[in-house]
């Protein structure tokens, strides 16, 4: 009879962890809430703000990333699809009285109603054909708001407010507002990430690799190609949908001209500049793409030049972002960052493999 | 007429090309001949510039053509049938001619070469206003031979012309190549899988095995060898 | 009944513009299989162009000819510069590449420009043909409008389907590679079917322009209309950018008139929903749709 050999408490731990991806994505999670907890509390109202705007950018450029990058999609109109979140939104705390989370959670679903009934029209179709439908929805939505018989309902131009949140008293009477929205949304920012990665490498996620890469092959190994692209567009119209909610939701405010063709082009472009498919890289973008403006702004008035000219800068930001990366950088800058921590990995590992070998 | 040495050619990381080297005699039909997948495509495509090599040299009639693009090689009188016929579907049988003799700039040419391609290939003057896309197989091949034609080439590489085709229609489609070949001296480079029809007609041949060259010997000789026929053509 | 004729006549009118800008979609779709959406930005511009040299005191005919012009230098450019490199990749590259192309030009066209709309001048008399009591709700200029795009159309037809150049370039289209064996420079005639597209458009531009006024986001629509009629003739076929141009701008004007003029947005919309959920490849395409 042979005894086994005990093993090392810290070899069990690590196959654990390179089992359970999870595990992983939780421990990821749990970090980085913790980091985004002690980033909140050391910035001043306006900084929480931003933060809060990069956070629900960044959940509907996820969105975006895991539509393009593992299912090969293409959406120009989720910025379309982040009005309906958040008209959702502010509808349901109008009329409903509902919680903030059923709210958003309803908002998200609403959306995801949304973006499978355009998946089904394009789901039966090559990309320009996707891109193009979801360019009308972005450019035709919006003026849904403004149809006279809906005017009463959705408010016409001037959309609907939304009535301010305040932070719960058991935080304390003079917690700043602005510090709680961005608690709200980083939460929900770290929900939607653990989500989104848990489903890209999931057997779904196998299945839409499977699908971008060569869909009769994926036919062929029993992949239904046109669910697996509709379940796509739908889960990442669920995410837009939370965004625009929580758009909603910070800035108190859901009116057509919030949600221009820039916005669509600006979650674009901030998914295209982190690295499509990635979903650190939908973070990146977003953080540029959100500060950009501002930033563009500061820098011009400096330089004296006039308005037309710094507010049109990120539109020209955006347009060689997305040109140059795409024919430069295909992979953005997680493929960067992925590119430089291989160099230091090998270059660090050649003196030490140079010691081995005397 | 063509010199080919030391070619080696990929397909990312797939070797197609091993070191072939190939001599081609001018006013003669050579026949490259092997399994599926042994390289003989490869060869022609690369030869007529649509692929690189990694290494290697291709001199055709002087001049070191090795990089060069098919637009090129056709000007200086290459002309290149690709397996599967490349007959352009939506054009009519009339057009797609006229498209072969189009570099030219020769109208001249156009009208009397497209008569003459009529008279050697009858079915196709029946059909000239026809999409090309609604021809058999076999009327498919008359097209892109005569439409080759058209650009009067000195070198003719031919890819697989009998692939797909009834043996008497095959037969005849061969027929007339050598024809081609004793009355204008038209150099001929014909890829075929289907090792007896290739050696019908062909002066010369090679075979290739898995991207190298293992056999180069008038046509008769490598006919009558046992061996090469059981081994590599599968006859 | 009186309606339904205006209605009927403004729509064919504004068909016309749909089916110039279809055609430009329809050109390059056919020569490189990618969809242009920087086509707006493209025709934006050049009718900028055109604005600019009336502002300077030159006449229509001479803007019009400008904006032409640089629509074909403009579209070779494109095509040579930021589209070869994509070519071959994915069609997502392409779309990327051309939308952020639009994003750049309505940036450059906002920071040069200015954001407020400037009027540009039709060609022709604007004033309904008729008297003081019946007085249609088409003009002179709507006639040289409509004329003008059935000419060109004709023109690139003859040109396609009995030149050699056009020879040549549906070849280049049809299949690259058997082309290239044949002698044809295949980059030079996706250059050229770039060029001639941003020509059309840019056409399509001046003459929509007295309508939309001239502003980087005045022409977003016109483009969505424009793939729309696209879609709806099927993206591979000219004849059908005509058919898909007319039956969108009869639908629309009927919309416009009878549901109210907001709709007109929402209502193209539904109809390119409609479209691809029931015939993807549109009325002249081959079908091509995958089963859902």
């Amino acid at each position: 009879m042979t005894i086994a050999t005990p093993r090392p408490l810290s070899a069990v731990l690590a196959e654990r962890w390179n089992r359970s991806t999870l595990l992983r994505h939780l421990s990821i999670a749990v970090v980085g809430l913790a980091g985004y907890y002690l980033l909140s509390i050391s910035l001043d109202a306006f900084h929480d703000l931003q933060l809060a705007q990069i956070s629900y950018t960044a959940i509907a450029a996820a969105g975006l990333t895991v539509l393009s990058g593992l299912s090969g999609q293409i959406s120009l109109g989720h910025g379309a699809l982040m009005a309906v979140g958040a008209y959702s939104t502010a509808l349901l705390l109008e009329h409903q009285h509902w919680k903030l989370g059923l709210v958003l959670l309803a908002s998200a679903a609403i959306t995801a109603v949304v973006g499978a009934v355009i998946g089904l029209a394009a789901a039966r179709l090559r990309g320009p054909y996707l891109a193009g439908a979801t360019l009308a929805l972005a450019v035709g939505l919006p003026s849904l708001a403004n149809y006279h018989e809906l005017r009463n309902v959705l408010g016409g131009a001037n959309g609907l407010l939304v009535a301010p949140a305040p932070p719960p008293l058991s935080l304390g009477e003079t917690f700043p507002v602005e510090r709680w929205q961005a608690w709200i949304c980083g939460l929900c920012l770290v929900i939607t990430l653990v989500l989104l990665a848990n489903l890209a490498s999931s057997r779904i996620g196998r299945d839409m690799r499977l699908v971008r890469e060569d869909e009769d092959a994926a036919a062929l190994a029993g992949v239904h190609v046109a669910r697996t692209q509709v379940f796509t567009f739908a889960i990442s119209a669920a995410a837009a949908g939370l965004a625009g909610g929580l758009f909603a939701f910070v800035n108190q405010l859901a009116s057509p001209g919030a949600f221009p063709l820039s916005l669509s082009l600006a979650l674009l472009a901030a998914a295209v500049l982190g690295g499509l498919g990635s979903l650190a890289g939908a973070i990146y973008g977003s953080i540029i793409v959100t500060l950009l403006p501002t930033w563009s702004a500061d820098v011009a008035q400096s330089a004296h030049l006039s308005r037309s000219v710094y507010a049109n800068v990120p539109l020209v930001v955006y347009g060689v972002v997305l040109i140059g990366v795409m024919i430069l950088f295909p992979s953005g800058l997680q493929g960067g960052v992925r590119w430089a921590g291989r160099w230091l990995w090998v270059t660090i590992r050649r003196p030490l493999a140079r010691k081995d070998s005397h | 007429m063509l010199d080919v040495v030391g070619l080696t050619a990929s397909y990312g990381p797939v070797r197609a090309l091993e070191d072939v080297d190939l001599h081609v005699e001018q006013g003669a039909i050579t026949a490259v001949l092997g399994a599926n997948g042994a390289g003989k495509t490869t060869l022609l495509r690369v030869i007529s510039g649509l692929l690189r090599p990694q290494q290697g040299t291709v001199r055709f009639a002087g001049r070191d053509v090795t990089r060069r693009p098919p637009e090129a090689l056709v000007r200086l009188g290459m002309a290149h049938v690709p397996e599967g016929r490349g007959v352009i579907a939506e054009l009519t049988v009339e057009e797609n001619l006229r498209l072969g003799g189009l570099w030219r700039r020769d109208r001249a040419w156009l009208r009397a070469g497209t008569s003459q391609m009529f008279e050697l290939f009858p079915p196709l003057a029946a059909r000239r206003s026809k999409r090309a896309e609604l021809l058999s197989g076999g009327e498919r091949q008359m097209l892109v031979i005569a439409r080759s034609l058209m650009s009067r080439p000195r070198l003719l590489l031919l890819d697989e012309p009998s692939l797909g085709l009834a043996p008497l229609v095959s037969a005849q489609i061969i027929a007339t190549l050598r024809e081609l070949c004793n009355e204008t001296g038209l150099t001929i480079l014909l890829v075929e899988q289907n090792a007896a029809t290739a050696l019908s007609v062909a002066d010369f041949a090679i075979v290739l095995n898995l991207g190298r060259k293992v056999e180069d010997d008038r046509a008769e000789r490598l006919a009558a060898d046992d061996r090469v026929r059981h081994a590599y053509l599968g006859m | 009944m009186e309606r339904f004729v205006d209605l009927t006549l403004a729509g064919v009118t504004s068909g016309a513009i749909y089916a110039a800008v279809a055609l430009a979609l329809v050109l390059i779709w056919r020569a490189t299989r990618i969809v242009n959406f920087a086509q707006g930005g493209m025709l934006m511009i050049t009718t900028f162009i055109g604005y600019t040299v009336i502002q300077h005191g030159g006449s229509y005919w001479l803007a019009l000819a400008v904006a032409i012009v640089s629509g074909l230098v403009l579209g070779a450019v494109v095509e040579r510069v930021l589209i070869r490199p994509v070519e071959n990749r994915s069609p997502l590259s392409a779309v990327v590449v051309t939308f952020g192309l639009l994003v750049l030009l309505q940036g450059l066209a906002g920071m040069i420009f200015g954001g407020t709309p400037r009027s540009y001048p039709p060609a022709f008399s604007i004033i309904g043909f008729g008297n003081a009591n019946h007085r249609l709700l088409f003009a002179p200029n709507d006639l040289w409008v409509v004329l003008v795009v059935v000419g060109v159309m004709a023109v690139l037809a003859l040109v396609f389907r009995r030149t050699s150049i056009g020879l040549r370039m549906r070849a280049a289209a049809f299949a690259p590679e058997v082309a290239r064996l044949l002698g044809v420079r295949v980059g030079r005639m996706l250059t050229l079917g770039w060029a001639l597209a941003a020509g059309v458009g840019a056409l399509a531009g001046v003459l929509v322009a007295p309508t939309t006024f001239v502003s980087p986001t005045a022409f977003d629509a016109t483009l969505v209309y424009g793939f729309t009629a696209a879609v709806i003739g099927g993206l591979d076929s000219p004849p059908g950018a005509v058919v898909g141009g007319a039956s969108l701008g009869l639908a629309l004007s009927y919309v416009s008139g009878y549901l109210g003029s907001d709709l007109v947005p929402l209502g193209a919309l539904v109809v390119l929903m409609v479209v691809l959920m029931v015939r993807p490849s549109g009325l002249f395409g081959a079908p091509a749709g995958r089963r859902v």
